[in-house]
């Protein structure tokens, strides 16, 4: 009896230990939301990374783990547009968590809240797996990462109003530092106007509209198809005729194609890091554009 | 508006200045006039400019409004249509036995699922979609499949609630029951042609429930769920029994979690009751010519373990993934049969005891070797046990009476290879060689398509 009680005993004060009671559990489908979060909570929330930047957005496995901790989780920040949906949807109708249904509080659909590019004219899965919604992969542009962070700092005052002061402390001081560092960004990137790049997927194109360069081709021949050996030399001849200056691959995609192309017609490989995570340098948010345009300026050079 | 205002006057200075050089020859005029023009394309083009950013600015402010989402979705009637989704699906098969002669030895038949299907080309059941919200507290899912002899059947239909209680997910309805792990997957996302063994014997395919399924999910960082399912218990293994109440239970449990990044698995188990009533099968008498109709009564007790682990490269299963799955079931009945009741033999109508304890597992495993490339092995065998038949016991009829009752071991082994040009579409190749029948072997290759139209499913781990 004395045993059980001490098990039971200690395993109620492992519960009252483990993040599932910390002020706000914060879930993140992607590890740019995380970071985000990290940033703006600070010690009052306790954020769960559902992905890591080596993994496609698109095809994460809606594994038990995340859905114990959709369980437990007062705000769900995913991207929303779709990007999650092979996923996310198994995740919210098993968890049993109203709280972070779509339409309440707890639940953040980032590319909702931000001027999204590539709304298709054509629903048309002949087109490949398009997003009805818009191009989703919107945390590229820094601007998009200040509204949604203005998003992130109100509903958490609203689902902790004890500690509302703090978020507004932190978000002003995020604010003021993230818009500090887009003026530095930009003038770093200057260089970049026009740059002409061929990435895999369409998932670089919020960088390219904020930095003005331009996108002439893609790997992929549709989006979520992956490329065909006759759709490689068809670009090798199109570059061939028309150059480009970079060939771009993300942390989660296979090199294999990428490096192809750039023996082939000589255009050197850039491996963005796409989120945080995805390279060495890119550890938190701000690292995550450095970087970026670090290794963007190194082509240019 | 103000600055416009400067840059006008500024413009119209440089126009009248001139008109006072009147000493100037043509030619000095003319430069004059082409810098002059020259200037006010670029005031033009700065006007412009300041407007755009001025434009932009207003634009920004309005849109960094956390409140206003920037694009609202549109506003029509036509925004509320459920989600649909069309399976297409259909096979080409190449039976080296008559598939009018396949059974699985030893185990009383039931459910209309069991065995290869026909030779040739074979349409698939094609499966229509129906999903939506209802309301803030319920959505609704409607799962209609037309077979390709033009029957159309409710596959599922049922309601669902998540949340209400929190950790609680409920659903009613018409539902593939919860038991073990295949048997909640539509038949579209299976890795193989067609159901294990063990599912066709114990279900008749699938196990569909008409009843209340209820789950809870607890709020621990490891994966942990309860589960109870009760009904009608109308399908194999069960009856109709016109009787009130419920005719079958179900309790399970599953746990899951991460093994790294890479891995992670759900590992469960399964108990249910159904109650069975003149629950009726097809067999030969002794003679080996009379097809005669016996009949169980009784209590159906099933339990199961079931485990899935995956693995990817990083957690990404784009490239490369694999994913392994097994389960085992027992299943005890026990009540009375009935020997033929039609009444074409002398004995007809004769009742006695009936025992059995049969079990069956399967292990599966599939590869994805390359990005839209997978192969699959599947390795399973049944233990029919030795059935007790109270009327072969006391001497009233034979073992011969009954063959489909004999001692048997089914196996099978099944090899896949399939292709997806993209997730909507996949073909796959399969063979077979399945030794379900007494002694004898059955080889099997069938080539299959399956195309999804419409929304894009979410899958389940």
């Amino acid at each position: 009896m004395n045993r059980w009680l001490t098990l039971a005993g200690a395993a109620a004060l492992s519960l009252a230990c483990s993040p599932v009671f910390a002020a706000v559990n914060v879930f993140a489908c992607l590890p740019e939301w995380a970071a985000l979060a990290s940033e703006l909570g600070g010690d009052k929330v306790s954020v769960y990374q559902a992905s890591n930047a080596l993994q496609d957005p698109h095809r994460i496995e809606a594994r038990p783990s995340l859905v114990a901790r959709m369980r437990s989780a007062d705000l769900a920040i995913c991207t929303g547009a779709e990007l999650e949906i092979g996923w996310l949807p198994v995740l919210l109708q098993t968890a049993g968590n109203q709280k972070v249904q779509p339409g309440k509080p707890g639940f953040i659909a980032a590319a909702e809240l931000v001027d999204r590019l590539e709304i298709p004219t054509r629903l048309d899965r002949a087109e490949g797996d398009i997003h009805p919604a818009g191009n989703p992969h919107i945390q590229l542009d820094p601007h998009n990462v200040a509204k949604v962070a203005a998003v992130v700092t109100q509903r958490l005052q609203q689902l902790d109003p004890a500690n509302a002061a703090y978020y507004d402390t932190r978000g002003k001081d995020f604010q003021a530092r993230w818009q500090q560092a887009i003026g530095r960004w930009e003038k770093e990137a200057a260089p970049l106007k026009g740059l002409r790049i061929v990435p895999y997927h369409k998932n670089t194109v919020y960088l390219s509209h904020w930095l003005g360069m331009s996108e002439v081709m893609y790997i992929e021949p549709k989006p979520g198809i992956p490329p065909s050996a006759g759709h490689l030399s068809e670009l090798v001849v199109r570059l061939q005729a028309e150059p480009a200056d970079a060939v771009i691959r993300t942390a989660y995609q296979d090199p294999k194609a990428a490096s192809w192309l750039s023996e082939k017609t000589k255009i050197p490989v850039v491996e963005l890091p796409y989120t945080v995570g995805g390279t060495p340098a890119a550890r938190d948010l701000f690292g995550l554009f450095d970087d970026t345009i670090a290794r963007l300026n190194k082509v240019k050079k | 508006m103000f600055r416009k205002n400067i840059l006008a006057a500024a413009v119209a200075t440089v126009f009248v200045v001139p008109a006072f050089a009147f000493a100037a020859d043509d030619a000095e005029i003319k430069k004059i006039r082409e810098e002059i023009e020259s200037i006010k394309d670029g005031y033009e083009t700065r006007i412009r400019q300041l407007e755009q950013r001025l434009e932009k600015a207003e634009q920004s402010t309005a849109t960094a409004t956390p409140a206003a989402p920037a694009q609202s979705a549109p506003a029509s009637a036509n925004a509320f249509n459920p989600a649909i989704s069309l399976i297409l699906g259909g096979q080409f098969n190449n039976l080296q036995r008559d598939p009018g002669t396949y059974q699985i030895g030893g185990f009383i038949p039931g459910g209309d699922e069991i065995g290869p299907g026909n030779r040739s080309f074979n349409l698939g059941e094609s499966e229509l979609t129906v999903s939506a919200s209802i309301d803030p507290y319920f959505s609704g899912f409607f799962v209609m499949a037309v077979t390709p002899e033009n029957a159309v059947s409710v596959e599922e239909g049922y309601v669902h609630s998540t949340g209400l209680v929190p950790g609680v997910t409920l659903k009613f309805g018409r539902f593939l029951s919860g038991f073990g792990y295949l048997n909640e997957i539509h038949a579209h996302a299976w890795d193989f042609v067609d159901a294990p063994l063990v599912h066709q014997a114990f279900f008749g395919g699938q196990l569909k429930e008409e009843g209340l399924q209820a789950r809870w999910l607890a709020p621990t960082p490891v994966f942990l769920e309860f589960g109870l399912e009760t009904g009608r218990g109308a399908n194999f293994p069960g009856s109709e029994r016109n009787k009130n109440g419920v005719n079958s239970g179900m309790i399970f449990a599953h746990v899951g979690d991460d093994v790294g990044i890479s891995n992670s698995y759900r590992f469960g188990a399964s108990y249910r009751v159904a109650h069975a009533q003149d629950r009726p099968y097809d067999d030969f008498d002794a003679s080996g010519t009379t097809l005669v109709t016996n009949a169980f009564t009784g209590d159906s007790k099933m339990w199961g373990v079931d485990l899935v682990w995956k693995w990817a490269p990083n957690g990404n299963t784009v490239d490369r993934n694999f994913k392994f799955q097994a389960e085992y079931l027992r299943r005890k009945e026990d009540g009375d049969l009935v020997f033929d009741t039609a009444g074409l033999t002398p004995a007809a109508g004769a009742s006695g005891a009936y025992r059995s304890s049969q079990s069956g597992w399967y292990m599966q495993g599939a590869y994805q070797f390359m990005a839209r490339w997978r192969v699959g092995l599947r390795y399973e065998e049944l233990d029919s046990g030795n059935t007790d038949v109270g009327l072969v016991n006391s001497g009233t009829l034979t073992a011969a009476d009954f063959p489909r009752l004999a001692q048997n071991d089914p196996k099978r082994t099944t090899a896949m290879i399939d292709f997806s040009p993209s997730e909507f579409s996949r073909f796959r190749l399969q063979f077979a060689r399945d030794e379900a029948r007494f002694n004898e072997a059955d080889n099997q290759v069938f080539l299959q398509y399956i195309m999804s139209l419409g929304t894009h499913g979410a899958h389940k781990f």
